[in-house]
Formats: structure tokens, sequence, C-alpha cells
């Protein structure tokens, strides 16, 4: 056989117990050429572009599945900054927009679509405002709709208006769905130097650079990663940086085979492969775990950072030979609740706030999916986000923060929000106040880095 | 359209297991190429390597019928198109 044994079970074994999956196939859609005056027209162009486009998605997915044993387990549709499309209709505000994508996303069969997006981290134009004040009902009264909203880049600085301001619909999305915990700000992230191709929700939204439809595939892996750790307990970093680089490599592989043959299959061009390992609440599939199996305690404990940091770049050194088209956030995702072994750790106490903060300065992402107490000040949520806007814009990295202050939750209890979202502990913030400074507005410039020409 | 995929049986040895794999492939007209078969402590692991064509029986379709077989053997069978292995071990 042109395979070794061997071979063939550890695909096998990665597949069947160490929950090796695809993690998401998602259809980047422009609905530029929808643009209409005329509100409703704009809708029904929308509509349909979004049927035609990917009205197969789900099937072929289904397909590939099949045909290669391996689980693709979302599909999602990213479009255009809704923001920029609706800008020149006659609506007063977009939350029928958001409605007709929640629609289309349910008639087609998609878990969720992006793309309820504004880019204002210089400033707003009318079509931004809009959008951004109509995010809290978007999300409210719709089940599938994601919301993103670029308010800092290496290049612009820091939009501490809009920082503000997303701060107080994190608050309104949230107490629009308390009976869920404040389970909308799971859909709504407020980012910096946000990637045109990531095929991540909440984030995902399709770039104007983009053609005008592409595929986009997100691999998973953490438990792969970290059982393959567990196998070797005392070899020396470089050798665990070895190991990590070679199962990225073949985690890697597997999204641009599946990317590859969808985007043919659909007809559309193949867009990019994002090597992140993106943790679940299932048991084992954590990235706090990966922390662990490299040698501390507790993921949160002094050394986290640093075997962030090795994880981190291992997965894209292995991942970039992998594929021809690396993109999106590609590297370790730190999302609390979506990952056991990171709720147990600030179950434990390990893991706080301020530690999260500095391992975002060392992956992919911001603080995501951090619950917080629900009566947390709206100017302490700006001052959070501002805080991760300027390690991302500073450190000319991508960084999403997904904060969500509870409803009615305080320090110790739980919010619970179900499937991939997972459930998790609500955090204690700081209790001293940022409001003098976030409250004087304007814009914090782009670092002297950001002068390259 | 042929194509080749990769079978691998898994479970507890017992009497006709390869004519039973055997038989489901000869009667969807697949094509066995290769055999690799080892028990251990009694489990049993074998791995055959099948030109499937696909004008007359699908990959899913083939393990849905192998489903059935595994069932009664009390046995895991997989059938996967032999790309995601090329992909994953060869540059």
């Amino acid at each position: 056989m042109w395979l070794n044994t061997e071979e063939i079970k550890e695909t096998i074994e990665m597949i069947q117990e160490q929950r090796l999956d695809i993690r998401t196939i998602t259809m980047g859609i422009s609905l530029r050429d929808c643009i209409d005056p005329d509100g409703d027209k704009l809708a029904k162009n929308i509509y349909r572009k979004i049927a035609d486009s990917a009205g197969k998605l789900v099937d072929v997915a289904g397909a590939l599945q099949k045909k290669y044993g391996i689980p693709i387990v979302n599909k999602r549709v990213s479009v255009s900054p809704i923001a920029a499309i609706a800008e020149s209709s006659d609506l007063d505000d977009y939350v029928p927009i958001a409605k007709v994508l929640d629609q289309a996303a349910h008639d087609i069969n998609v878990d969720f679509i992006g793309g309820f997006t504004a880019l204002v981290q210089k400033g707003m134009t009318p079509g931004d405002t809009k959008l951004i004040d109509s995010i809290p009902r978007a999300i409210s009264e719709t089940e599938r709709l994601c919301s993103s909203v670029n308010v800092a880049s290496s290049k612009a600085g820091i939009n501490m208006d809009a920082v503000l301001k997303m701060a107080e619909v994190v608050k309104e999305t949230a107490e629009r769905t308390a009976k869920q915990d404040g389970i909308g700000c799971a859909k709504l992230v407020v980012f910096a130097n946000i990637p045109e191709d990531n095929p991540f929700m909440a984030g995902a939204y399709h770039g104007f650079g983009e053609p005008d439809k592409v595929i986009n595939v997100g691999i998973s892996g953490p438990g792969v990663v970290r059982a393959t750790l567990e196998k070797y307990l005392n070899i020396d970093l470089l050798r665990v940086a070895e190991l990590i680089k070679q199962t990225a490599f073949k985690i890697t592989r597997m999204g641009e085979l599946i990317g590859r043959e969808s985007a043919a299959m659909l007809g559309v061009k193949p867009g990019v492969v994002d090597l992140s390992l993106a943790p679940t609440p299932t048991p084992g599939d954590s990235v706090a775990q990966i922390i662990e199996a490299m040698g501390i305690e507790r993921c949160g404990a002094p050394g986290t950072t640093a075997a962030l940091a090795l994880l981190n770049d291992a997965v894209k050194k292995g991942g970039a030979m992998a594929t021809s088209s690396t993109g999106g956030l590609s590297g370790a995702f730190i999302p609390v609740s979506e990952d056991l072994g990171m709720v147990e750790a600030v179950e434990a106490s390990s893991l706080t706030i301020e530690k999260l903060e500095a391992m975002t300065a060392v992956c992919s992402v911001g603080l995501d999916m951090v619950v917080i107490p629900g009566d947390t000040p709206t100017e302490t949520i700006a001052g959070i986000i501002a805080d991760q806007m300027a390690i991302a814009v500073v450190n000319r990295k991508a960084a999403g923060v997904r904060l969500i202050p509870a409803p009615g939750k305080k320090e110790g209890d739980k919010a619970v929000f179900g499937d991939l979202l997972g459930f998790g502990p609500v955090m204690p913030v700081n209790r001293f106040s940022c409001a003098n400074f976030v409250r004087r507005g304007g814009r914090i410039p782009a670092p002297l880095t950001s002068l390259n020409n | 359209m042929k194509g080749k995929a990769i079978v691998t049986v898994l479970g507890k040895d017992r009497v006709g297991i390869v004519a039973g794999v055997s038989r489901v492939l000869a009667e969807n007209n697949v094509n066995i190429e290769d055999i690799n078969q080892t028990i251990m402590q009694e489990f049993f692991t074998m791995m055959m390597l099948i030109t499937v064509d696909e004008d007359i029986i699908s990959i899913a379709s083939l393990q849905e019928k192998l489903n059935a077989l595994a069932e009664e053997l009390g046995l895991k069978i997989t059938v996967q198109h032999e790309d995601i292995f090329r992909y994953m071990h060869r540059i």
C-alpha cells in the first residue's frame, strides 16, 4: 500500500477520538451588485444573491463529509459590510436588512451569516452610524445574524468615539437578550485590524478586496495537538514546537483539501484556509489543555503567555507550509466560554481578565467570550475594549473583543449559552473608573510604526 | 468515474470478517487492490485499498452498506476517499 497502516490509523484516530474536524466552510459573497436606493428592492436583491450563490453550500458540505469521513461542523455565509451596501438606500435603520439576511440564512440552512458590519477605525459615515444604532435590535430580533465593527487599525489608530459607542451597543444588546444571559453579545464583536477573509464568526465579513464569491475554510483540532503533546512528557520546548508544527501541518492539509474541492463543486474561487485552533466546549477539545499539556498546572499560571506564544507561532509555521493561501485570523483561539479548560481555569481563580489580556498579545484573537457582571459601567467596558485595541494596534495584529455583560449576574454566577457557545463563569472586573479617559473621545493616533511607506 | 478509497475495519476478531467485507465489496463491483490485516490481542485491524466505480456506487452509499455489516458483526468500518490520507501524510 502506498500509505502505511500507521498513517491511516493516525488519521482515523485524529478524527474519531481527538475530534479533528473542519470547523467551518464559509462562503463570502459580495453584495455590491445589490445596491438600490429603494430599501425594499435592496432587500430583495440581497436575498436573491445569497440564495442563488450559496443555495447548494450545505449539500456540498454534506457530500464532502461523507466522501472523506471528516465532520464539517458549520456552514456559514459572510457578506459585504452592510453599512456600505445599505448606505445609499432610503432606509432609516438597517433592521430590515438584518432580517432579510437572517431569512436567507434560514432558507439555505446555514448556521450563521456575518457581515452586519461597519468599518469605522477613523470615523463614521451616515451609513455606519445607522448600522451601529441598529445592532441591538438587529441581533435580538434575528437568530443567525452576526455583527462586527472595526474600531481600530494599526494604520488609523483607535477611534475612541466608536469604542465608547460600541460599549453602549454591547450593553444594550445584552439587555435585549437578557432572558438568555445576554447571548446577543456572543454574536457581536468589536475588532481591530479586522481580516477581510475570516471564516470564523462572529467577525466574518466579505471584504472589498475579495472576489464576487469565495470559499474560506476554518479548521480545528486542539484535541489533536493536546493528544500529541501528552504522548511526550519529557521533551524540550524546541521539540514541543516541532511536534506542534507537524501536527498543525496535518490538520491544515484537511482544510486545504476541503477548501479546494468545495470551491470547485460550488463553482467559486477557493479563498483562504484559516489555520486556527478553535476549541469547543467538548472535553479535550481545548486550547487551555494544550497549555496545560506543556507543563503549566492550570491555564493562567505564570508561563501561560510563553506557552501560548510558542503554540501560536508553531501552528502558523506548520500550517503555512500546508496551504498555498492562509488568511483569516490564523492562530490559537482563547474564547473562555467555548473552552472547558479555560472555564475550569477561571473557576479555579487561575485565569483573570488581566492575564487573558496579556495572552491576547501573543495569539490571534482578543478577549473572547468573556462574561462580566451585568452592572459593569459602560465606560469600564469601553476601557477594556480600548486596552485590547491598543495591544492589537501596536502589535499589528487582529483582535476581536466579545464581552458579555450578563444582565443580573455578578461575580461567581454562571451564564449559560448552550451548543458551541458553551457557558461561562462571570469574571471580576477592576472596580476603578476610566470614565474620564474614555469620555474624552477623539482618536488615539496610529503608532509610529504605521509610517512604513 | 473511478476513485480510490481506504476501508478500515476495527473490532474484536471473529469468523467471517474478511469474507463479509469482501462480499459487500464484490456485490457492488468494488475491486480490492491491497489488503493489510493484523490481529493484536484479539483485536482485529484491517485496511483495504479499493477502487470504487462511482457511476455504480458512491463512497457514501458504500459506507451505508458496510454500516449494516458492521452492526451485524460488532465492528467499526469506515470508508474514506484516499485523498484525505494522501493530503495529510504526503507533500
